[in-house]
């Protein structure tokens, strides 16, 4: 299994740099002819968009601003994410290749969505276990696991997937650091997140978020809650080696404590967000069309 | 993808050399069948790929449907404004109203650009409040956005303006009859239509004799220089800004491929000569005037 996981890519990377080499002057055909435009042209998954320099750092901009302008745009701050991501994204990889359980991560290379992840199953464990816990929290923030961006604008497709597993994994982190999702607490698990994974979309989160709270909040957020996370990301484990669908049945407790995790200051935990209830909704009609 | 070299690239048909790996995002992303199962069926091409026929009406709805909310703000952000001169020019050069007042139709008008121009210069320059423009798209979300924009105006509820769902290709002859207007405007609409000619016939059939046939459309560049830089604007800064401000990069990639698609300027002349308009001559000046070099073109034709 991991001789196949190795020459899988193996030949991942052969072929990027294959096209890198090959395609990185591509031809197109214009009303002259051809022409040429200078940037690494074939996808290398599917939904793969690839971009050269100027439209990478184009995209980050533009990303930025309308990241800042409505924060509700979650394409935007994913494609932030990918302009900006750079050499972390190797340094995450290498730090999951350095322990077991990020290696068969990355063999596995699990996705988090409802079709992966089933609820009702969760819901069952008893209270206490991580999973039962991360069903509760998904509930009680009105969220689902459907929400996420595929990456785009990553090259290399090993990195992409660290890319989306990161993505994927923020509402685990959410959980087991105890926060909601309104814009404090988001903020604060980015702070974390920088601390503990090193993503400079983090950085810029929570760099340029705070300008949206008001000043009372952004008091306590950098009194109680930017301490908590330096003191708490800089300690514990890296999150991103953490094969979290296999410890659904573990004490959460127990967890925390091996992953070097604990609670922050007491969060403020608002109405559940419709976003769950929609999608509970839409999936009831999708799967039971003759009922009622 | 290998690189080729020059001789032998040259030496490959043209058809063969039209390969786009860069924009493959754009076919995993649709869900159009592939040409090679329905053979004989016709195909048209949707950007740069080649679809059947009966395919392109709904994608270019899909389109459209996407971008209807957003589109005069893509306008704007994509030309930097400069459409706007485009439309002023295009309309001031018709100069609606100056032979009394005119029944108008602007097709593929959706969001109302053209036919507002056309009752404000009547108005402002012929004091003609009964010139009228009938709009017509076949897309239902942008004559939404084009009736919300003309319920702003001093037009709204007037006999002046009104709206209609239909195919350009196939006008409902009860309400557009034969023979009844004098200026048939179509702006930055004819390429997104499946049959070019199915479109100037229509166009023809509803003119009145006299009457006049004016298309606003992008069209070729032929200056070396400019045509470089505006096609990596365009395949570069469009889809971006696409991606950015609308969330919706793909129906801004098949914009841009379309544009690539439609006919030259001498070749879409002969086409409204061929549906029975009298054109000027083939150069720039006569059956067309270019704008910017060619980004954008009118064509105008008179139907004797």
């Amino acid at each position: 299994m991991l001789a196949i996981s190795r020459t899988l890519r193996a030949t991942d990377i052969a072929r990027v740099a294959c096209s890198r080499l090959s395609s990185s002057i591509h031809r197109q055909q214009t009303a002259y002819g051809t022409s040429t435009r200078f940037s690494s042209t074939t996808p290398a998954y599917k939904g793969h968009i690839p971009l050269n320099w100027f439209e990478n750092a184009f995209l980050a901009a533009g990303s930025a601003v309308m990241s800042l302008a409505d924060p509700r745009r979650g394409d935007m701050i994913a494609a932030l994410g990918e302009t900006t991501a750079g050499p972390s994204l190797p340094r995450l990889r290498d730090r999951m290749l350095e322990s077991a359980e990020g290696r068969k991560v990355l063999k596995d290379r699990p996705r988090v969505n409802s079709a992966t992840i089933d609820m009702n199953k969760l819901a069952q464990y008893p209270e206490g276990t991580f999973g039962r816990a991360y069903v509760t929290w998904l509930e009680r923030c009105g969220v689902t696991p459907d929400t996420r961006e595929p990456v785009h604008y990553i090259d290399d497709p090993e990195l992409a997937y660290v890319m989306q597993r990161y993505r994927e994994c923020h509402d685990f982190y959410h959980c087991i650091c105890n926060l909601p999702v309104n814009v404090e607490s988001e903020l604060a698990l980015k702070f974390f997140e920088f601390v503990n994974l090193g993503l400079p979309v983090a950085a810029i989160s929570a760099a340029f978020g705070p300008l949206r709270l008001n000043s009372q909040k952004r008091h306590r957020l950098f009194s109680e809650y930017v301490p908590w996370a330096f003191r708490c990301g800089g300690s514990a484990r890296s999150l991103i080696t953490v094969y979290w669908e296999e410890r659904w049945d573990q004490n959460i407790e127990d967890v925390k404590r091996e992953l070097g995790i604990w609670d922050p200051p007491e969060a403020r935990w608002s109405r559940p967000l419709s976003e769950a209830k929609a999608a509970a909704e839409k999936r009831r009609r999708e799967t039971a069309p003759q009922s009622s | 993808m290998l690189s080729l070299s020059r001789s032998l690239r040259s030496s490959l048909p043209k058809a063969a050399r039209l390969n786009c790996p860069r924009y493959i995002t754009t076919q995993s992303s649709s869900t159009t069948p592939s040409s090679s199962e329905t053979t004989t069926s016709r195909t048209a091409s949707f950007g740069f790929k080649t679809v059947p026929e009966e395919s392109k009406e709904s994608l270019v709805k899909d389109v459209f449907d996407s971008v209807a909310s957003s589109y005069d703000l893509m306008n704007d952000a994509t030309s930097l404004g400069v459409h706007r001169l485009w439309k002023d020019s295009y309309v001031s050069a018709l100069k609606p109203g100056r032979k009394g007042p005119m029944r108008c139709i602007d097709v593929a008008g959706g969001t109302g650009d053209i036919a507002l121009r056309i009752l404000d210069y009547a108005r402002e320059n012929y004091a003609d409040r009964e010139t009228s423009v009938a709009v017509v798209d076949i897309n239902a979300q942008m004559l939404k956005e084009g009736f919300r924009r003309f319920k702003k105006t001093m037009y709204h509820n007037t006999p002046q303006i009104s709206f209609h769902e239909a195919n350009a290709q196939a006008l409902p002859s009860e309400v557009f009859p034969d023979n009844t207007f004098d200026l048939y405007t179509i702006a930055f609409g004819i390429r997104n239509c499946t049959s070019i000619p199915s479109v100037l016939e229509e166009a023809h059939r509803v003119l009145k004799p006299g009457g006049t046939f004016a298309c606003l459309e992008f069209s070729r560049v032929n200056n070396p220089l400019l045509s470089t830089l505006y096609d990596q604007y365009s395949f570069t800064m469009i889809p971006l800004l696409g991606t950015i401000l609308a969330g919706d990069r793909d129906s801004y990639q098949y914009l841009v491929e379309s544009i690539r698609k439609f006919p030259p300027q001498p070749e879409f002349a002969k086409m409204i000569r061929e549906a029975g308009f009298a054109t000027g001559d083939d150069v720039d000046g006569g059956a067309w005037q270019d704008m910017w070099g060619g980004i954008a073109c009118v064509h105008k034709g008179v139907k004797l």
